[in-house]
């Protein structure tokens, strides 16, 4: 099951990566929360990437960040970076998600009590994570995990790396 | 309007980030949902919110806010005073409810021209 939005060009093609990297989710818990969209705004604001882009791409992981710490074991932010794209994979080992349609849908969420007492489940995550991307994929494999795919588009302001 | 001018004019107790004091407000954000701050706050934003738990200092350094106004007394959590200052992102305590905080952080904002008279 896939929901797609906004495929256009080369998203999908193999331009050469120009950078990458993988960064650790710990489930379960919002220690750590935040760490790797911290981490992965300061390295695009390096590369000298306009700002709105660093805003978005900081949102999507941020929130893909939370979704795993609230419903997988475990997990993984991949990050990947061309002249023309950021593209931002959130991969996790974990219950997987029954109705993609239905998580989809603002306002729907399984957070517990204790989730939302802490302002987290209201359930705009997903909703976020679509609209701030110009390339969205979710697919899910209940009991094994959920893999998000998220692309951004760089403006031209992007002076390269 | 600087951060430093709406700490003095209303108040507020500084537990954190007290190097960003001299930032400017360019707008302030109400919230206690992270998702709908994240989504629709925007950079310099003020967040005034009664969230205390440290992942309010991520979503206020990743939307690059000005600081966090925590309302009704609030304290934050040791590991959210932590992390604040690790980050230098200035968090603020005050008595006030949060009608009353937001009314008078709007008057300056809004304003510009400083505390409302009856302070
Ligand atoms: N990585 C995931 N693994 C399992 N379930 C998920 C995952 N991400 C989201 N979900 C499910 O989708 C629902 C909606 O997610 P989201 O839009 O982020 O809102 P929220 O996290 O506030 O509930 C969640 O409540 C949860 O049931
Ligand atoms: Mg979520």
């Amino acid at each position: 099951m896939a929901a797609w939005k906004g495929l256009t060009t080369n998203v999908l093609s193999h331009e050469p990566a120009i950078y990458e990297n993988s960064f650790p989710v710990e489930g379960g818990t919002y220690e750590n929360a935040g760490h790797v969209s911290s981490q992965i705004k300061a390295l695009l604001k390096g590369m000298k990437i306009s700002k709105e882009v660093v805003r978005r791409a900081a949102l999507v992981t941020y929130e893909s960040e939370i979704n795993i710490c609230s419903y997988a074991r475990s997990g993984k932010i991949v990050l990947q970076v061309t002249p023309e794209h950021v593209t931002i994979e959130a991969i996790d080992e974990g219950q997987g998600i029954v109705d993609i349609e239905l998580a989809m849908q603002e306002g729907y969420s399984t957070a517990t009590d204790r989730i939302r007492e802490m302002g987290f489940g209201a359930g705009m995550g997903l909703c976020n994570i679509k609209n701030f991307s110009d390339f969205f994929r979710i697919t899910s494999e209940i009991g094994k995990g959920t893999h998000l795919k998220m692309v951004i588009r760089i403006d031209k302001d992007f002076d390269g790396i | 309007m600087h951060l430093e001018d709406i700490v003095k004019a209303l108040n507020l107790r500084v537990v954190s980030g007290e190097e960003g004091l001299a930032a400017e407000v360019l707008g302030g954000y109400v919230g206690d949902l992270l998702s709908d701050v994240m989504a629709n706050s925007k950079e310099g934003d003020l967040w005034i919110t009664r969230q205390t738990h440290q992942n309010i200092v991520a979503v206020a350094s990743l939307k690059d806010h000005a600081g966090i106004i925590l309302i009704q007394g609030c304290n934050p959590a040791a590991d959210t005073m932590d992390k604040a200052r690790k980050e230098g992102v200035p968090i603020m305590v005050t008595d006030m409810p949060g009608f009353e905080a937001i009314g008078k952080v709007y008057n300056m904002i809004a304003t510009k021209k400083g505390p409302d008279p009856s302070t």
